[in-house]
C-alpha cells in the first residue's frame, strides 16, 4: 500500500490569521493525507522541530504579515540542519512578486498567492512529493 | 385580525396566478441559468419577493421611523441629510512618524476621522526590540512601544477636533492610556476628546486570534477601560464591538451578526455585574460590521442590526435611554473580498461595498485601497479609497433619502431572515451559559471554519464567481501596480529609540509604576489609573503587558 502524504501545515510569526492555514488543512485532510498543523506563533524552531519529530514529507507555511523573508529561509536552514533534505518547504499567502525569486533561490519549493485553489496545491504535493518507505 | 389574513392570502393567490400564467410558459421557453440562486453567504435567494413575503412585517413594530424604536430605518430623524457619516481611512506602516505623514495627508484630502492601524507586535503587546518582534516591526501596521512613540504619531493632531479610532485589543488599556497621557500633554480636556478603542477582545477568540491573557481576566481589563471612560472620558467609545474580523475569517452575514451581537451583550452584562448603569455605559458601546460583496445581504444585515439591538437592550437589560438602545456602527469593505489578480477591479468592489453601508446607515466608513491584497496601501490606492467615498456622499444620491431601501419586499424579507438567524443562534449561546462559555467550548469558532470551508468549495466548483480568479482569467495582466514596502531599518530605528526611551526615564518611577499595575491586576481593582501612571512614566507597552502576564499568565488555544 502506498504511504500517505504527510503535512505540517505552521503559522510562523505574530500573525493571527488562520483562516486559509485551516482551509488549507481540511483540504489536505480531506484529499487523504495526513496533516498536522501547528497552531498559532510558532517560532522557526518550533516548526522545524515539529517537522522532525512528526517526520513530515512538507512544510506549508502560512503567511500574511510580510515576515517571509525573515522567517521562511530560516525554516528551510533549520530543516536542513536537522537533515531533512527532502522536506519541501511550500508558502501561502499575500508574498510580493518580487520577492519571490529569492524565497525560491533560499529553498521554498513553491509560493502559492491569494485565489489559488486548494486543488491544485494537492495536485502540487502529489507530482512533487516522494512518499519515503 | 381577519382583515389582514385575506389581503395576505390575496396576495398569495395572486403570486400563484402570475406563475402560471406568466412565470410558467416563460420558463418553458428559457429555462433559467441556475438552478439555485445564493448570496455570499450561500444561502438561497427566491425569484421574486412580493407582498406575500412581507405580511409578518408589522410597518410600526418592526420598520417604523427613523430615529424610532427599533430604529430599523436608522438612528438619526435626518438621515444622512444632516449630518454624512465619517470618512475614517485605517492607516499605518513602518515608524510613527512616517504615519503622523500618512494622517496628515489624509486630513487634508478631506477625510473627517481617523484611524490607526498598529503592528503586529504592538497588537500582541510587545516591544519592537523584544526578539519575538523580529521580522514584523512597522509591516502590518505601525509601531509603538511607549509614550514616547504615540507622541510622534499624533504630533500637531489636536486630540479636541479630530477622532481617533485606535484597532487594538488584548493590550487596548494600555494604548488607551498613552492616548490619554497624549491629550493631556496637548492641553486637551478628557472630557471634550472623542475616540474609539477597538478593545473587543471576545473577537480575538473567536476570530482575529492577537490575545495575551485568558479570556476572563482579558474582560476584566475591559470592563475597566469601561468604567474608567464613564467616569472621566465620557465622550469616548471604550470598545467597537466588531463583526468585521469574525467576517473576515470566514463567516457568513447571518454569523457575523449574531456572534457580534451576542459579544455586545456579553459585554453590557459584564459591565452591568461590575456595578455600571446600564442607560450610562451603553450608548458609548460601538459596533463595527464587514461590507461584503452580497449587496442587499449587507444592507438587510445592518437593518437588523439595528433592529435586534434596540429590542434585546429593552427586553434583556431593561433600558430607558434612547440612546442605550441605538445601535451606531463602523463599517469596511472587505478585505478578504480583494484579489491580487487585475487588482484594479478591486475599485469596483470597494464601491459596491461601500455603497452598501451607506444604504445599511453606517455611522462611518472605511473603504479598503485596491492593493490591499498585495500589501499595505500607497498613497495613491488610499487616495482613491477616500475619493470613492466622496464620489458616492456627492455624485450618486445615495445620501439624499433616508433607508431607500425600506419597504422593498426583498429588503424588508431578508432583514427579517437575519434577524431570526441571528436569534436561533442567541438562544444557542445562551443555553450554552453565555457568549465567554461558548468561545471557551470553541463553538463559534468551529462554525466560522465551517463556513469558510463550504465557500472556499463553492468556489472551486464555481458556484461562487470571483472575477479574474476562477473566471475571467487572464495569463497577462493588464497592469502591473506598485506596492508600498516597509524598509527592513525601522526595527533598528525603533530598537535605537526604545534604548534611548530607557536610558532618559527614572528606572524607580518605572519600576514603582509597574509594581502598582499588577497589585492593581492582583487585588481586582481598576488596573487603568496604574497604567496611565506607568505610560507617564514612559513604562514600555511590553514591560507593561509583562506585569500584566505575571499576573493573569497567557491564553492558550485549545484545538478544535
Amino acid at each position: 500500500m502506498e504511504k500517505k502524504i504527510r503535512v505540517l501545515v505552521a503559522k510562523p510569526g505574530l500573525d493571527g490569521h488562520d483562516r486559509g492555514a485551516k482551509v488549507i488543512a481540511r483540504a489536505l485532510r480531506d484529499a487523504g493525507m495526513e496533516v498536522i498543523y501547528t497552531g498559532l506563533r510558532q517560532t522557526p524552531e518550533m516548526i522545524a522541530a515539529a517537522a522532525l519529530q512528526e517526520d513530515v514529507d512538507a512544510v506549508g507555511v502560512s503567511i500574511l504579515s510580510g515576515a517571509h523573508n525573515t522567517l521562511c529561509p530560516r525554516i528551510v536552514q533549520l530543516l536542513r540542519e536537522n537533515g531533512m533534505d527532502d522536506c519541501m518547504v511550500l508558502v501561502g499567502g499575500i508574498v510580493p512578486q518580487e520577492d519571490i525569486p529569492k524565497l525560491k533561490e533560499q529553498g521554498v519549493s513553491e509560493i502559492f498567492l491569494p485565489g489559488t485553489s486548494t486543488e491544485d496545491i494537492v495536485k502540487f504535493l502529489r507530482e512533487h512529493v516522494r512518499p519515503r518507505e | 385580525m381577519p382583515e389582514t389574513k385575506e389581503i395576505a392570502s390575496q396576495a398569495q393567490a395572486e403570486v400563484e396566478r402570475w406563475e402560471q400564467e406568466t412565470l410558467a410558459p416563460a420558463l418553458n421557453k428559457r429555462p433559467e441559468r441556475k438552478k439555485r440562486f445564493e448570496t455570499v453567504s450561500l444561502d438561497e435567494v427566491a425569484r421574486l419577493y412580493t407582498p406575500a413575503d412581507t405580511e409578518e412585517i408589522d410597518f410600526e413594530r418592526d420598520i417604523s421611523f427613523p430615529g424610532e424604536f427599533p430604529y430599523t430605518r436608522g438612528i438619526h430623524p435626518t438621515g444622512y441629510r444632516g449630518k454624512l457619516w465619517t470618512m475614517r481611512q485605517f492607516a499605518g506602516f513602518g515608524m510613527p512618524e512616517e504615519t503622523n505623514g500618512r494622517f496628515k495627508y489624509l486630513l487634508k484630502q478631506g477625510q473627517t476621522g481617523l484611524s490607526v492601524a498598529y503592528d503586529l507586535p504592538t497588537l500582541m503587546g510587545y516591544d519592537s526590540d523584544s526578539p519575538l518582534s523580529e521580522g514584523e516591526v512597522g509591516k502590518c501596521g505601525v509601531a509603538v512601544s511607549s509614550l514616547a512613540d504615540m507622541e510622534i504619531l499624533f504630533d500637531g493632531i489636536p486630540l479636541e477636533e479630530v477622532t481617533v479610532s485606535q484597532t487594538i485589543n488584548a493590550p487596548a488599556s494600555v494604548l488607551l492610556a498613552m492616548y490619554l497621557v497624549v491629550a493631556e500633554k496637548q492641553n486637551a480636556d478628557w472630557k471634550r476628546i472623542s475616540g474609539t478603542l477597538q478593545n473587543d477582545i471576545l473577537k480575538e477568540y473567536i476570530a482575529q486570534k492577537e490575545w495575551i491573557y485568558p479570556i476572563r481576566p482579558a474582560m476584566k481589563l475591559v470592563t475597566d477601560t469601561f468604567e474608567f471612560c464613564t467616569r472621566h472620558v465620557p465622550r469616548y467609545n471604550p470598545i467597537s464591538v466588531s463583526g468585521y474580523h469574525i467576517r473576515e475569517a470566514g463567516a457568513t452575514a447571518i454569523q457575523e451578526l449574531a456572534f457580534t451581537l451576542r459579544d455586545g451583550i456579553e459585554y453590557v452584562e459584564w459591565g452591568a455585574r461590575a456595578g455600571l448603569d446600564v442607560d450610562e455605559f451603553v450608548p458609548r458601546i460601538s459596533f463595527f460590521f464587514n461590507a461584503h460583496n452580497d449587496f442587499f445581504e449587507e444592507i438587510a444585515k445592518y437593518r437588523a442590526a439595528r433592529r435586534i439591538w434596540s429590542r434585546v437592550m429593552r427586553e434583556r437589560f431593561n433600558a430607558k435611554n434612547p440612546r442605550t438602545l441605538q445601535l451606531r456602527f463602523h463599517t469596511q469593505t472587505a478585505g478578504v473580498s480583494l484579489t491580487v489578480q487585475q487588482p484594479l477591479n478591486n475599485i469596483v468592489r470597494v464601491a459596491i461595498q461601500a455603497l452598501a453601508g451607506v444604504l445599511g446607515g453606517t455611522q462611518s466608513l472605511h473603504t479598503d485601497a485596491y492593493d490591499e491584497a498585495l500589501a499595505l496601501p500607497t498613497d495613491r490606492a488610499a487616495l482613491i479609497a477616500l475619493r470613492t467615498q466622496q464620489i458616492i456622499s456627492e455624485e450618486t444620491g445615495a445620501a439624499n433619502t433616508i433607508d431607500p431601501l425600506g419597504g422593498s419586499y426583498f429588503v424588508e424579507t431578508l432583514t427579517k431572515k437575519m434577524e431570526d438567524g441571528a436569534l436561533d443562534y442567541f438562544q444557542k449561546i445562551d443555553a450554552m451559559g453565555g457568549m465567554v462559555e461558548a468561545i471557551e467550548k470553541g463553538f463559534p469558532q468551529r462554525e466560522i471554519q465551517e463556513s469558510a470551508y463550504q465557500y472556499q468549495k463553492a468556489v472551486e466548483r464555481g458556484d461562487q464567481t470571483i472575477v479574474g480568479v476562477n473566471k475571467y482569467q487572464m495569463s497577462e495582466e493588464p497592469a502591473e501596480i506598485s506596492t508600498l514596502v516597509i524598509d527592513e531599518a525601522v526595527r533598528d530605528l525603533q530598537v535605537a529609540r526604545l534604548e534611548q526611551t530607557r536610558t532618559r526615564r527614572d528606572k524607580g518611577a518605572v519600576a514603582n509604576a509597574l509594581e502598582k499595575v499588577k497589585k492593581a491586576a492582583r487585588d481586582d481593582e481598576n488596573t487603568m489609573p496604574a497604567t496611565i501612571e506607568a505610560v507617564r512614566a514612559y513604562a514600555t507597552l511590553g514591560e507593561i503587558c509583562d506585569a500584566l502576564r505575571d499576573v493573569y499568565g497567557l491564553y492558550e488555544e485549545p484545538a478544535f
